[in-house]
């Protein structure tokens, strides 16, 4: 930990896509994610980083920027917030079906109405089905080793990869982490080299009105109509799980650190009640599973690394000898139930052994969670009898509500 | 202190927006992990400071690593930089009996005495202007206090922190002004009503 230093996770973001050697930020400022283009605006301005720094008038503009930077063939940079998210959308759902490698941060915060400046993971979640890979980091130096970490698999797999990290809890606390050598990251992340890069003297027609059949084109050969390429983009989506893995031994190769791309499973090996959850709220677990194992109970916590694509086989093999599974998570399905309890449950119905599943919802708006009652949540799932149907036991429960 | 060694201090300041609460506690982070402590998270509250108004900040240190990032609820210490806000929020919410209560204040430690805490004062304004900062400078000084009271990070460990945070903005003056305020420091132990200053 020598060179170890203690800063924002905002500035550990900017720090990383400034060792990525990004070519164009293109960034609207949001709460919580206005320091991390304010870093990358400073250092692009001290010279201390060789970029061009495109200030929009929005988000849907940045992505935009983003877009026709990466068509270039340089590599681009946005992070964005929330409703900065949402008034991307148009533009996501474009990058991922250009294929365009761009990486973006976002820092995770409710959705208005009402207005909250606070953290919960709705904005990315609305975001789920957009064709973007969706990691979200637990704490800082998830932020930096993900990040850099999305660069290359964005480039490898030509899909756009969004890196979330909690708004306020990661972006704005203060922690120690490590920064890889300039050299270190140059070894592992080659210079940007796009094949389909504009270029007037190789002139191409790229994303236009695509049939619905496949035809040959002027050199009469066999090209895809738009179902094709959306499967295309499907199945290289799914084969981005064994990317991101070996992504990950790379990057441990070369910095030391990694090992757990997909899941991060504590004190899972032999227990009967497996939380999961995603960002920062499964590190908070770690210390409830400590109590809990305290008092007897064979408990574990299992982080989920990665969103979209959605690793079910090894969730559901993870899961194989758990009794109980509970579902913690920011974010929902409107008029359904948590939409990563829903993805394990749907994981888990192929396999011979299917856990007793638990959905809770917690920390909407920034609702605080309290350590406390994460404690006594599972430990009450964990010592409870009581029979409840079908249907009940499969409402989300929500934690902390103040009616 | 040697007592709470070994487990996470929970540390809670109060101050005033723009008074530079988070950037003390900042500097106490990067202290303690340059002095061993291998877990250090200082969270800000979450929410729409104003300028003026009482504001506070969360730091927790540990010899491990720090997984919960929760907002602190039973601190251990409380650091307060402006005794006005004694009069404005209790500060004592959800301490720890017999924690530390360190105030930046013109009175006397005596007129700070809170029953089942130990109190720990001094005049940061009025030292902070003697070390050569401008009035109303009282971040760094405080540090000085904490450093005194709570025992837990080397006064040369806390004021080299202080000059590598504040390089190109009079780092051997607030530097300084920690280090007075460390010599002035007045403590008293109102779980027993003995003065501890020696």
């Amino acid at each position: 930990m020598s060179d170890a230093i203690i800063e924002s996770g905002n500035v550990a973001a900017a720090m990383a896509v400034q060792l990525a050697r990004a070519e164009v930020i293109a960034a609207y400022p949001i709460t919580p994610q206005t320091p991390v283009t304010e870093k990358l605006s400073e250092l692009i301005t001290s010279g201390e980083m060789d970029a061009e720094y495109v200030a929009v008038e929005s988000e849907h503009s940045a992505m935009a920027v983003c877009i026709g930077a990466a068509s270039a063939g340089v590599r681009p940079f946005t992070a964005t917030s929330s409703n900065g998210l949402l008034y991307m959308s148009e533009q996501l759902h474009w990058a991922a079906g250009a294929r365009l490698p761009i990486v973006m941060c976002v820092v995770n915060r409710g959705i208005g109405a009402p207005w909250s400046v606070w953290n919960d993971h709705q904005d990315a979640i609305s975001q789920r089905d957009a064709g973007w890979i969706q990691i979200f980091a637990k704490d800082h130096q998830e932020i930096v080793d993900s990040t850099l970490k999305a660069f290359r698999l964005a480039e490898l797999t030509h899909i756009p990869v969004m890196v979330n990290y909690d708004g306020y809890y990661l972006s704005h606390t203060y922690m120690p982490f490590e920064t890889p050598e300039p050299e270190q990251v140059d070894a592992f992340l080659p210079t940007f080299e796009y094949k389909h890069a504009l270029n007037p003297e190789r002139p191409e027609s790229l994303n236009t009105v695509t049939l619905p059949d496949a035809r040959r084109d002027v050199k009469s050969i066999q090209r895809g109509g738009y179902m094709d390429l959306r499967h295309n983009l499907h199945e290289e989506m799914r084969l981005a799980i064994k990317v991101w893995q070996e992504i990950d031994q790379e990057f441990q190769k070369v910095c030391g650190r990694g090992g757990a791309p997909i899941i991060d499973p504590y004190r899972c090996d032999d227990a009967d009640f497996v939380v999961v959850a995603m960002g920062s709220l499964a590190n908070q677990f770690r210390d409830v599973v400590d109590r809990l194992r305290d008092d007897g109970l064979k408990v574990g916590v299992l982080a989920l690394q990665i969103y979209r694509p959605f690793p079910n086989s090894i969730i559901a093999e993870a899961l194989q000898s758990a009794k109980h599974v509970m579902v913690y998570e920011k974010g929902l399905s409107y008029g359904y139930q948590g939409a990563l309890y829903g993805d394990i449950k749907s994981a888990l119905y192929p396999y011979p052994s299917r856990p007793c599943l638990h959905n809770f919802i917690v920390g909407l708006g920034g609702r605080g969670i309290p350590t406390e009652s994460l404690f006594q949540t599972v430990k009450t799932a964990c010592v409870q009898d009581e029979q409840m149907s079908p249907a009940q036991a499969d409402e989300p429960r929500w934690i902390g509500l103040q009616l | 202190m040697q007592s709470i060694k070994d487990q996470m201090i929970q540390i809670r300041w109060h101050g005033r927006g723009g008074q530079g609460a988070i950037t003390a506690a900042k500097v106490v982070a990067e202290a303690a992990f340059r002095s061993g402590y291998g877990g250090a998270v200082m969270a800000p509250t979450f929410g729409t400071e104003r300028r003026g108004a009482p504001v506070t900040t969360s730091l927790k240190i540990a010899h491990n690593k720090i997984y919960d990032l929760s907002p602190i609820t039973t601190p251990d210490i409380v650091v307060v930089l402006d005794y006005m806000i004694l009069y404005e929020v209790d500060v004592t919410a959800g301490l720890k009996p017999g924690g530390w209560i360190i105030l930046n204040s013109p009175l006397t430690v005596e007129k700070h005495l809170f029953p089942g805490y130990r109190t720990a004062v001094a005049n940061a304004t009025r030292l902070g202007v003697e070390a050569g900062l401008n009035k109303g400078i009282v971040n760094t000084g405080i540090i000085g206090a904490f450093g005194r009271a709570s025992g837990l990070i080397d006064i040369d460990i806390l004021t080299e922190a202080i000059a590598a945070e504040f390089a190109g903005r009079k780092p051997e003056e607030n530097a300084l002004a920690a280090r007075l305020v460390y010599d002035a420091t007045l403590m008293r132990d109102s779980t027993t009503g003995e003065s501890t200053d020696a």
